[in-house]
């Protein structure tokens, strides 16, 4: 988010899901959108197989959509800079971008021109394995249509690089001109049901909701009017991945969490469990008792999103309702009651008497929720933001006709870089991570649901048939995998679906974590971990 | 026995928000209907949205406020486990500053909690340590 705010003003969709059945070319890359967001991947395949539209593919492993596709381009892991640098020399090279585009609507495209001019595609071929033939027809093919579309997931922002990755495509988008119109644009496909409307809320360290900066003094008077408090804190907070190593140094004391599980979701699990541990306090909100609550000094039972009213935000940056279908079990409550009851014992007052409430305050406060209520997102299924008066229609998609939120849209040109943690000779392989159809995230929920356990009840390790051949593994065996901060073992299911070299493991499992062995380098910008690559070897399992 | 109500409401799991009905009666949930007109989803499901209920009358679920003592979990009184937390977090406040508590929110809990959550955290802690899962 940090790389498209950087360079469009706004870190979100810049288009809407229901425009991607009009694309004629889909870019897709670090998404296995069939397993991961479903019906987005039926929209894709339906577009290719009933409309004509061109699927480009670029991801290391063979996953469902590459059928669809016409060019399936698979780079070695965290090499992705490279690649659309390379698509964007073949482009500028062969005079097919958008000169109008960028004329009017961005600046910076002399030191992007720059920066892509070594990457030709027999250099890019040496770095990425892409061949380069293969790389030149599908970058002519994105850049000759004016209804071409970036989407992307971790698979982009899970890297050391991950800034540099989505600047590149917001750099290539910019370059074709395929930003600002419908069916175009950058599309980072948000991975949890409400972490676009977290971000919108200011559950982040750097800003208020509406993405209004804490260290900007006139949002700071703003909130402390609107709230009828003083001293505001002006500098910028710690994020989720520093909380280990500042709790591990006594720094932090005391944390609070609300519906959600860092061990399993975060990198190097064990590093996690030493820094919780070292918590003088921690308290976790929760509706079942998660590994994390487990840890927790106090725990408090929450509701499930079946026993609330509510709103969640989309990928695409829609506000739509929850309701109350069921009551709470036992003595549970409402998570704003307790926030607020916690709030009150603390002797500022928050009252309120419904969730309703709760949403007109943050729509005050809120300039992209400014024009919505209730009434508003129960007439059809919810508004798309920006939404800032109460008689707009909201915004399917952003930046229209070149109109950057920051004001032009900023070129930026990106040298590639290696990962943190590459295979060697003592650890050979590239491990890769990431999830299945049938689960979610630490799988606390899915875990629950039988239909979904019995497809998926364990964790597996995808091998290549040429690297099981070598290491005397059949599908079905037990492998041990191990990294530099700690090992697995699970079933090995022998695959083409990875290259050789290659290994993947779905992470959603903490008996058998795979974030015990991921690597906690992170972006220098994001703090986003380098989930997609460490290094690995492999041995037989007990 | 009541009759059977459907109620709208949106899929807790993927960014796509897939609208759907749950099927209520008696008080508890039998399952979700997807919603036919809904922008994104047309009358479809994928098989974590057909199975996004079950859980809810799930036996794990938390049903009282916990409070561990040596080592293990007791049950608790709200009053009891609300008070120890409000003591703790206003006592590393006082003693250690606002900077040494941290506030992860939640992107599977609503707009509104987390509005709530990040407002506890700055108006009355005055902490900007809030993140959450959004990188991972």
């Amino acid at each position: 988010m940090a790389g498209l705010a950087a360079t469009l003003g706004s870190g979100a969709m810049t288009n809407s899901v229901g425009e991607f059945e009009d694309c004629e070319v889909f870019l897709v890359t670090g998404s296995n959108t069939t397993e991961q967001h479903p019906l987005i991947g039926s929209r894709i395949i339906n577009a290719v197989k009933n409309k004509g539209a061109t699927l480009i593919l670029v991801d290391p492993r063979k996953i469902q959509l590459s059928k669809h596709a016409k060019y399936h381009l698979s780079p070695r892991c965290g090499t992705d800079v490279a690649w659309l640098n390379g698509m964007m020399n073949v482009i500028i090279k062969e005079g097919i971008e958008d000169k109008e585009f960028i004329q009017n609507f961005t600046e910076g495209y002399e030191e992007l021109k720059k920066a892509v001019e070594k990457y030709t595609p027999e250099y890019v071929e040496k770095i990425t394995g892409i061949p380069a033939g293969q790389l030149a027809e599908a970058a002519r093919a994105f850049a000759r249509s004016k209804k071409s579309s970036i989407l992307y997931c971790m698979g982009i922002t899970q890297h050391t690089t991950g800034v540099d990755n989505v600047k590149s495509c917001a750099n290539l988008a910019m370059l074709t001109g395929n930003i600002g119109k419908p069916s175009t644009g950058v599309n980072p496909l948000r991975g949890q049901n409400n972490v676009q409307g977290a971000c919108d809320m200011g559950g982040l360290p750097n800003v208020y909701c509406g993405y209004q900066k804490v260290t900007d003094p006139k949002a700071k008077e703003k909130f402390e009017n609107a709230w009828n408090v003083t001293g505001l804190p002006d500098n910028v907070g710690v994020t989720v991945t520093a909380v280990p190593n500042l709790a591990a140094e006594g720094k932090i004391k005391a944390l609070y969490v609300l519906g959600e599980n860092p061990m399993v979701s975060d990198p190097n699990i064990e590093h996690v469990r030493k820094g919780l541990e070292s918590l003088d306090f921690l308290v976790v909100q929760d509706i079942f008792l998660t590994e994390t609550a487990q840890l927790a000094d106090v725990v408090l039972p929450g509701a499930s999103y079946a026993e609330k009213d509510g709103t969640f935000t989309n990928t695409e940056r829609r506000v739509q309702r929850i309701r109350k279908a069921v009551a709470p079990p036992g003595e549970a409550k409402q998570d704003w009651e307790i926030i607020a009851e916690i709030s009150k014992l603390c002797g500022y007052d928050m009252s309120y008497k419904s969730a309703e409430e709760i949403f007109d305050e943050l729509a005050f406060v809120t300039p992209s929720y400014h024009g919505m209520d209730y009434s508003r997102l129960d007439k059809d299924f919810g508004l798309h933001w920006p939404c800032p008066t109460k008689d707009h229609p909201g915004t399917p998609y952003l930046h229209k006709d070149g109109k950057f939120a920051r004001g032009k849209g900023l070129f930026t040109g990106i040298d590639f870089k290696e990962a943190a943690e590459l295979p060697d000779d003592e650890y050979p392989f590239t491990l890769t991570t990431g999830r299945t159809y049938f689960h979610y995230h630490t799988r606390t929920l899915t875990k629950r649901s039988s239909a979904l356990e019995r497809e998926v009840p364990e964790c597996y390790v995808e091998l290549n048939p040429e690297d099981a051949k070598k290491h005397l593994i059949r599908s079905g065996q037990n492998v041990k995998v191990t990294s530099r901060r700690g090992s697995l073992d699970a079933k090995a299911i022998v695959t083409d679906i990875v290259k050789t070299g290659t290994i993947f493991i779905p992470f959603h499992f903490a008996e058998q974590a795979v974030n015990n062995l991921t690597i906690d380098a992170l972006d220098p910008v994001a703090k986003i971990p380098e989930y997609k690559v460490c290094a690995v070897k492999i041995g037989g399992g007990n | 026995m009541s009759s059977e109500k459907q109620i709208l409401s949106t899929c807790i799991y993927c960014g796509c928000g897939c609208g759907f009905y749950f099927k209520v009666k008696d008080g508890r949930i039998n399952g979700v209907v997807p919603s036919k007109n809904h922008p994104i989803n047309k009358g479809s499901l994928c098989i974590k949205g057909w199975n996004a209920s079950e859980f809810v009358h799930h036996p794990d679920r938390l049903t009282e406020p916990l409070i561990k003592e040596n080592g293990k979990f007791r049950k608790a009184s709200w009053k009891e486990a609300l008070s120890l937390t409000v003591k703790k977090l206003k006592e590393h406040k006082e003693k250690s500053g606002p900077d040494s508590l941290a506030f992860f929110a939640s992107a599977k809990c609503s707009n509104e909690e987390n509005y709530l959550f990040m407002k506890l955290a700055r108006a009355v802690f005055k902490t900007n340590n809030v993140d959450h899962c959004a990188r991972l």
